[in-house]
């Protein structure tokens, strides 16, 4: 039987919309931190140097092999035995960063080698050095078709900052969970979490591929 | 086996030094000998055609001034310089990046697929190696880039992205981005083959007023024969990585010495 509270529902949703933006925070945080560090793996990874391209290779494999949830864990709970103690916040923020920038790098690096052999050549030719030449032509036209890929991870890690809530991140989740435990009602505050996620990636999904459109024509991608 | 490189000067020096010489380059893909000891000289402001079948070996002429290809052995001189090798201690050992850089600078290239910067309208294409490689300004580098573009017929369309233009378009204004680099030498790599019939012409008509107006060195391989004769200084066949007879365009296309030559220039006119 649905027994839905409305009086209940009006109460939570302040405290379930503050918990949104720390979700939102989380998301776009680690999104960041995924986004720079998943094109130096991707980098990393075309190098001459075999042994930095092999230990990168083998580090994307390990964080994509392995689940997002067992390293949440391991950073917050085994890092101090490495003298490494860190925040919910920070080591959320460095595992869901760490673990998107390993999905985001493959992404990068199909983008870039999708870029034909002649952009190279004409690089060289006008004399452009490694860097300007990944900076000026390659890069530019490795991100208009990286930006799908790219848009799906940013809803992706969005779905998956729920898992930050095992280490104690105050977002969505972790607020829903502890409202139920003290009320001895879920139906509300979970479907109000699912709500309220749709209404941030639906959005934002929207905004991606208006994003994709206007890069591509800008770039005269596209005629 | 180890290659004697003492027989290979440090500099070219003299009075007729070459723009560029090949000296003894070998290069090859695994079993497969793609130049075998090719000797070549190219002087100042010389037009010289390669041609000969598919597989010769003359496209990787080309690649290798560039430096798009490294060689086996033997060294390549560009202005009297070395290319392939650079002076350490005395002696010549392997170019490394900073020189090949320098020495590229000598060196433009046009490519059978134009290879246009995509994003990038077709004066910001001439403008990309003069403002991040010479380090003009823009203004000055926008200036040199109208001229060239504008020589190339090619002003009007300045501001267009290169897939709103057709191949002969894209292709004049690949000439106009490379002579902005200002080069000593200037490479065509079958910069017609990709093209349809009807723009040919086009391109050669910017390809004949270099020739007229510059003391450029071009080297061009293509197969388009009585362009070649039309414009060359000096015609080359290759057969199977070496040069098998070369010569003023009159001779060599009309009167071949070699069984070879004239079996492949038989199959080209009766191909067209």
């Amino acid at each position: 039987m649905l027994d839905w509270k409305l009086d209940f529902t009006w109460e939570i949703l302040p405290r379930l919309i503050a918990a949104a933006g720390n979700t939102m925070l989380a998301a776009g945080g680690g999104y960041v931190v995924a986004v720079i560090l998943g094109l130096v793996f991707a980098l990393a990874q075309r190098t001459p140097s075999r042994t930095l391209t092999f230990v990168v290779r083998e580090l994307v494999e390990f964080v994509r092999s392995t689940p997002l949830l067992l390293q949440i864990f391991f950073i917050y709970y085994v890092g101090p035995q490495f003298g490494l103690r860190l925040s919910p916040w920070t080591a959320g923020l460095i595992a869901i960063g760490l673990h998107y920038a390993a999905y985001l790098s493959e992404v990068y690096r199909g983008g870039i080698e999708n870029v034909p052999k002649g952009q190279w050549e004409a690089a060289r030719a006008i004399n452009l050095s490694t860097s300007q030449t990944y900076r000026r032509i390659i890069i530019p036209q490795a991100l208009p078709p990286a930006l799908a890929g790219m848009g799906n991870y940013l809803v992706g890690i969005l779905k998956d900052t729920p898992m930050l809530s095992v280490i104690g991140v105050a977002e969505l989740m972790h607020t829903a969970n502890s409202i139920g435990a003290d009320n001895f009602r879920y139906l509300e505050p979970y479907t109000l979490v699912g709500l309220i996620f749709l209404a941030i990636s639906l959005p934002t999904a929207w905004f991606i591929r208006r994003f994709d459109k206007a890069l591509r024509r800008k770039m005269g991608l596209t005629r | 086996m180890k290659h004697d490189m003492s027989q290979y000067p440090l500099k070219l020096e003299g009075d007729k030094v070459p723009m560029v010489r090949f000296q003894n380059v070998t290069k090859k893909y695994g079993e497969l000998t793609v130049l075998d000891g090719l000797n070549l000289d190219v002087t100042e402001g010389e037009m010289v055609t390669i041609i000969g079948p598919s597989g010769s070996g003359k496209t990787t002429v080309l690649r290798m001034l560039m430096t798009l290809e490294t060689i086996d052995s033997g060294v390549i001189y560009v202005d009297g310089e070395p290319l392939t090798h650079m002076v350490k201690n005395g002696r010549l050992v392997r170019a490394n990046a900073a020189h090949q850089r320098q020495m590229r600078a000598k060196i433009g290239m046009c490519f059978q697929h134009f290879n246009l910067f995509p994003h990038m309208t077709a004066l910001a294409n001439c403008m990309e190696g003069p403002v991040h490689v010479l380090g003009l300004s823009k203004e000055e580098a926008r200036e040199r880039a109208l001229e060239l573009l504008d020589m190339v017929g090619m002003a009007d369309k300045r501001d267009q992205h290169p897939s709103r233009l057709s191949g002969g378009q894209q292709q004049r204004v690949a000439i106009a981005r490379a002579l902005a680099m200002r080069p000593k030498v200037m490479l065509f790599d079958e910069v017609t083959s990709a093209l349809d019939p009807e723009v040919i012409s086009e391109v050669t008509s910017v390809i004949r007023s270099l020739v007229d107006q510059h003391n450029l060195t071009m080297l061009m391989v293509t197969h388009q024969i009585g362009f070649a004769r039309e414009i060359s200084d000096r015609v080359c066949f290759f057969f199977r990585g070496k040069i098998e007879e070369q010569g003023a365009p009159e001779i060599l296309l009309e009167a071949p010495q070699k069984e070879r030559t004239q079996q492949f220039l038989s199959a080209v006119m009766n191909a067209n």
